[in-house]
């Protein structure tokens, strides 16, 4: 039974009841705090406050715009352009000049080198690592070795329009045949050129190929675009082959795999995601790793 | 108790309380009243409407490549919603516009920021460094923290749903047409070839791979990545005009 009865003071612990009573139990009003009631009351003013001032209420084409009529992506196009306005001296100068005026002007290159660091680690480091010290298949740009060009010319070409990346039309193409996959070679051809290009690599020839076979067929297939002697064109992408930088390996299943597949790596464009100061920046930046030409 | 007081309208919560199906009606009528105000203005308020250029709805390799994208919980790690806040904008490129996720069911958002933001993760890395990234991400990111899913390139894309996936979406209202459907199988499969068929003429720009025709999950969930945020054209996008 429940019933409500005038509220009286609780004998037990001071505290007035409700009058709201169950089989003798009392509800004890112990109220919410002045100081927590008075806060969400004013919670509630303020939201007053913000409607005025904040779009909020749906109308039944538009919305209320509020007092000033903010909005985000005003607010975020307001932020570029401060943006482009607190780079763009630095950056409409940098974007004209030259490699060796960049290198002659202390305040220019810092500039350079400060955004072409913060682009490197946002878009660069995952294939090319932190401190641009490559991977497996991930050329070192730290290097003076270039597998398409150290020139700031040809860094910042690259770049722009990547690397065997199909969507963009003057991206850098040509990639090595699949020797094996399509038939020019066979396997045991595929092992003797692969002792081959060990031996001319400088590195330890595994198995005992007839390297005498190696180098005939090294000269009908491989030569003309890594060269006779092994130091390969920039022009087609082909690596040198006597440097001792390996990108995908020097074992001797690694060169073949090569040979048997051909390809090579790809590099997205950054020409429609990046700006061209930025890649200015990035072309400096990179070019003063250390292997600049 | 003074009867004046109870006749008050604040003193006739009692009614609720003590009956269990008028509190149900009550709580439906407050539910449906919320949903009213907070959700269907969004279907016809103009700001909430935003038509945009290039935005069309997966094909099939995508679309399963999205299904291992959910079924991973990719989202439980990584949103995909550039907000308009000018350290987003500077990292990842343009925000995000509703109209890009408009065919995602669920759409994956997300809130969840642990690893980047993958709206514009399109383009941005070689399908080569996905493969050797997903296999083990410290193969090419040595500080990252997320987990490895090797058996992606391991598992052959066995969906003999695909069919059905698109006719479920089409109910909901992506515009799959009947002849997406019934092709459904064979588009799959085509755009897994070199040449990708005829894939290409029901959807625009879908990148074709050279897999012989048998693509393992992780080539279908590279083709959805590869895809993420490069449909609409910001070149051609008036920011200026979408501001209200």
């Amino acid at each position: 039974m429940s019933h409500a009865s005038e509220p009286r003071v609780d004998a037990h612990t001071g505290t007035p009841t409700t009058g709201h009573e169950w089989d003798g139990i009392a509800e004890l009003n112990t109220p919410l705090p002045r100081w927590w009631l008075w806060t969400f009351y004013a919670t509630i003013v303020w939201s007053i406050g913000y409607w005025v001032v904040y779009p909020a209420w749906p109308l039944a084409t538009t919305h209320t715009n509020g007092l000033f009529g903010w909005n985000s992506r005003a607010a975020i196009v307001d932020e570029l352009n401060e943006l482009k306005t607190i780079r763009g001296a630095a950056g409409a100068k940098l974007e004209k000049a030259s490699l060796a005026e960049i290198k002659g002007d202390a305040q220019m290159l810092s500039f350079a080198r400060a955004q072409g660091a913060a682009a490197f680690a946002t878009n660069c480091a995952p294939c090319h690592g932190a401190g641009a010290q490559g991977a497996k298949g991930y050329p070192n740009l730290n290097d003076d070795e270039w597998i398409w060009g150290g020139t700031p010319e040809a860094i910042s070409q690259t770049i722009t329009h990547g690397i065997r990346w199909d969507a963009d039309k003057d991206s850098r193409a040509g990639a090595m045949p699949a020797f094996g996959k399509d038939g020019t070679l066979k396997a045991d051809e595929i092992a003797n050129v692969a002792g081959y290009v060990q031996s001319i690599g400088g590195v330890k020839v595994e198995g005992s190929p007839d390297l005498a076979k190696g180098k005939t067929i090294y000269a009908e297939n491989c030569a003309a675009c890594h060269g006779d002697d092994g130091k390969g064109n920039m022009e087609l992408g082909s690596p040198s082959l006597v440097d001792k930088i390996w990108l995908y390996g020097s074992d001797k299943a690694t060169i073949v795999n090569r040979i048997q597949n051909g390809g090579g790596g790809v590099m997205p464009s950054w020409g429609g995601r990046l700006d061209p100061v930025t890649i200015k920046s990035l072309t400096v930046y990179v070019h003063s790793l250390g292997g600049g030409k | 108790m003074a009867s004046a007081q109870n006749s008050s309208i604040w003193q006739k919560h009692g009614i609720f309380e003590k009956n269990s199906i008028v509190l149900v009606i009550g709580i439906i009528v407050a539910i449906a009243w919320g949903g009213l105000v907070e959700i269907v203005p969004l279907f016809y308020l103009k700001s909430t409407i935003e038509k945009v250029q290039g935005v069309r709805p997966y094909s099939p390799l995508e679309l399963a490549g999205f299904n291992i994208y959910v079924r991973e919980g990719c989202y439980n790690c990584h949103s995909q919603m550039v907000r308009p806040l000018r350290d987003e904008v500077e990292r990842y490129g343009h925000y995000s516009l509703a109209a890009e996720s408009m065919y995602d069911h669920p759409f994956q958002w997300g809130s969840k920021r642990t690893g980047p933001d993958l709206a514009r993760v399109g383009g941005k890395y070689s399908d080569d460094w996905h493969r050797d990234h997903m296999n083990n991400p410290r193969a090419v990111v040595p500080t990252s923290i997320m987990p490895a899913y090797p058996w992606l390139a391991k598992t052959p894309l066995d969906l003999p749903n695909i069919k059905e996936d698109l006719r479920t979406l089409a109910i909901v209202g992506v515009p799959y047409t009947k002849e997406m459907i019934d092709k459904a199988d064979a588009d799959l499969k085509a755009q897994a070839t070199a040449d990708g068929g005829d894939v290409q003429k029901r959807y625009a720009n879908a990148i074709a791979r050279d897999l012989g025709g048998k693509p393992t999950e992780l080539d279908a969930l590279i083709a959805y990545l590869q895809r993420l945020g490069t449909q609409v054209d910001f070149k051609l996008y008036d920011a200026k005009a979408n501001i209200r």
